[in-house]
């Protein structure tokens, strides 16, 4: 009724409502913290710029992650391109450690496109495969410890400092972000992209190359899982095993929870930075409420169907 | 009767390939192992095989009904943490008790003795099948996508398997550890069946390892029954054409939630077996997670289309089983454990990849998207 009468898209309400759940989050927290400590840190400019910082790696990672959403298929290899990534540029250095970096993930997502286009493995078994090898070729790599080359200063720079106040984190996340909304909404490509998300035999017979436009969007989400990756190890000025494990699942949330449909073709990407967002401070709330690991795991499962079960809802099959 | 055969070969390539493949690998691996052929190799492969072997079943029925359960994991995790406090078989009984942020709850005392690992059984497996008839419920009344629907689920289920176990630990009752875990000999010893396993008539079959005949008594009493049920075929139905099967009036939503009931099942029963395999619960959610991923390898490997509508449970346990002797190979080939994920990784790829090779002879593009 009202979502109606205000006139909102079908794309817009879950935006809208993920909006409002943030205020919630940070009104909650706010209230705890307030009655506990006597201080209001959830909004303090300084902690919220943190919080967005270590945010950034995620945001970016969500953005790639929902190219490939949008073609309706999946991307489990990020874990690993991610910290592949950030291996080969640590232990690269110099001038060259963040275009390895990049071309790395590149690579990963050609592999992935390729296979996924063009030998039509699904994208669940294949990218999973993938993940696998680049977690293999890192081991070997590295000889399962720790790698003990460090970030040079330019990626510390861009992950670590601040500009202005501002974390440049940020900035280049909001770059990626003007980038991919530019991409989706104002290009030929974006057009594309919902075409084959909403029907690939459809947008074949249209005209569109689509198993090349399926590629793309595996070598963006690559490109995005790497950029993160570089940014990380910049961030904590060493790469380490298994620092990508905690962005997979996230950042499917955080797309799923913007608005995005699984199954491809519909969402948009201003709903993908709020979900980003709105994961970011629902953690950062739980952590200050010392919540132990188990009550995170169960309130951030509720969470995501809540938010689904709110706007989420599939069409019931009639025909 | 030849084209009959033909036929149904042509029908289940996927299924035959698997339990060739894995024959073949399995024979290999046995010439190749100093003690091969020999039970004791046997016991060994069969525990190591059966929890990702109840995990593919159970990632084996959602799929067909052309939704993905990510959560098969977490629900092993979860009754894995339940059977540690309930499977420990002491004499006295375990006392439970609940701690929420402090707050300290009694619940009484859990009977000890083989009664008590009996109720102890029957809880786990029912914890197991509900937390899959909530995701079933979840899907199907909440009309979410079951890939995320799960993905949200496996997160509480994780979260409740850490609430129960934070650290490692719990026991299990060693009699019950020794007769699951062995041949059935000493299966037959342990319980005081059958002259103690020394029965004359009991000799020829003493060999066989427990893990075995578990798995295949779970097939044959639970998946076949189902299979030939009318929910069963409303299941594959549903997988093929979900509206057809509306259309037909077939039970679409009752088949959907007991698909998802009898994943929460059978990944139940890997849990409990893992539990009762390592005599403790640990909460650990990569392990939850290694276990999810393969066992959506083992159903690719069974020859079960991941569209939904083809395949079986059956192919699926012979999927799990390619994939763990390929890493028993790693044992007997001295392979550096470093390069094992590689190995395991490139001979996934391939082997989805040959199976792919297909698409390379289809003439007209559009069947290749469905």
């Amino acid at each position: 009724m009202t979502t109606a009468s205000l006139g909102l898209s079908r794309d817009d309400r879950p935006i809208l409502i993920a909006a409002l759940f943030i205020l919630v989050i940070l009104v909650a927290g706010t209230v705890y913290t307030f009655a506990r400590f006597g201080s209001a840190p959830l909004l303090s400019p300084t902690y919220l710029l943190q919080q967005l910082q270590i945010g950034a790696f995620l945001g970016i990672v969500a953005a790639g992650m929902m190219m490939v959403i949008l073609i309706a298929q999946i991307d489990l290899s990020v874990p690993w391109t991610l910290a592949a990534a950030a291996m080969m540029a640590t232990s690269i250095g110099g001038p060259l450690a963040i275009p390895v970096g990049l071309a790395v993930g590149v690579v990963v997502g050609l592999i992935n496109g390729i296979g996924v286009a063009y030998l039509r493995v699904p994208s669940m078994i294949f990218t999973l495969g993938v993940n696998a090898v680049m977690r293999g070729l890192m081991v070997a790599h590295t000889g399962g410890y720790a790698p003990q080359t460090a970030a040079t200063d330019l990626m510390r720079m861009l992950a670590g400092d601040r500009t202005f106040g501002i974390p440049n984190a940020l900035f280049v996340w909001a770059a990626v972000s003007v980038i991919v909304a530019i991409m989706l909404q104002r290009t030929a490509l974006g057009r594309y992209v919902y075409a084959i998300g909403n029907k690939e035999a459809a947008a074949y017979l249209a005209g569109v190359d689509t198993r090349r436009i399926t590629v793309i969007c595996f070598v963006l989400c690559g490109l995005a899982a790497a950029l993160a990756g570089v940014l990380l190890a910049g961030y904590s000025t060493k790469a380490y095993q298994g620092m990508g494990d905690a962005y997979l699942l996230p950042s499917i949330a955080a797309v799923v929870i913007g608005g995005t449909n699984i199954l491809g073709g519909r969402g948009r990407y201003l709903g993908t930075l709020i979900g980003v967002v709105l994961i970011v401070l629902l953690n950062s709330v739980l952590s200050i409420m010392d919540m132990p690991e188990a009550g995170r795991q169960v309130i951030y499962g509720l969470v995501i169907i809540f938010m689904l079960l709110v706007y989420g809802r599939g069409e019931r099959v009639t025909s | 009767m030849l084209d009959d055969i033909a036929i149904r070969l042509r029908q289940n390539v996927g299924i035959v390939t698997a339990v060739l493949l894995f024959f073949i690998l399995y024979l290999l691996y046995n010439f190749a192992h100093p003690k091969g052929f020999s039970s004791a190799v046997l016991v060994q492969n069969g525990d190591e095989i059966f929890a990702l072997a109840m995990l593919a079943m159970a990632q084996t029925v959602p799929v067909l009904a052309s939704g993905l359960d990510l959560s098969v994991g977490a629900v092993m995790t979860m009754v894995g943490c339940f059977a540690s406090y309930l499977l420990t078989g002491a004499a006295g009984g375990t006392p439970l008790h609940l701690d929420i942020f402090g707050l300290q709850f009694g619940l009484g005392t859990f009977p000890g003795g083989v009664g008590g690992i009996l109720l102890g059984t029957v809880i786990c497996l029912a914890t197991g099948a509900l937390a899959g008839f909530i995701n079933g419920c979840v899907v199907v009344y909440g009309r979410i996508q079951p890939i995320i629907a799960t993905l949200a689920t496996g997160a509480v289920y994780i979260g409740i398997a850490l609430f129960l176990r934070p650290t490692p630990g719990g026991k299990i009752d060693e009699d019950l550890n020794w007769a699951l875990t062995n041949s059935l000999g000493d299966f037959a010893a342990t319980v005081h069946i059958f002259d103690d396993g020394a029965a004359g008539w009991f000799a020829p079959v003493a060999w066989i390892p427990v893990p075995f005949v578990l798995l295949i008594l779970v097939a044959l009493l639970v998946w076949v029954p189902f299979r030939r049920s009318v929910l069963g075929r409303a299941v594959y139905a549903v997988g093929s054409a979900e509206g057809a099967a509306y259309m037909s009036g077939l039970p679409i939503e009752r088949a959907k939630i007991a698909a998802f009931t009898l994943a929460g099942f059978f990944a139940g029963c890997g849990g409990l077996f893992l539990a009762i395999q390592t005599s403790s619960g640990n909460a650990d959610i990569p392990q939850a997670g290694a276990y999810t991923l393969n066992s959506i390898a083992s159903v690719v490997i069974g020859g079960t289309s991941l569209l939904g509508g083809t395949g079986s449970a059956i192919g699926s346990i012979f999927g799990a089983m390619v994939l763990r002797v390929i890493s028993f190979f790693f044992r007997i080939f001295d392979i550096a454990p470093l390069l094992q994920p590689l190995f395991e990784g490139l001979i996934l790829l391939a082997a989805v990849s040959i199976g792919a090779l297909g698409v390379l002879r289809v003439k007209n593009t559009l069947e290749l998207f469905r």
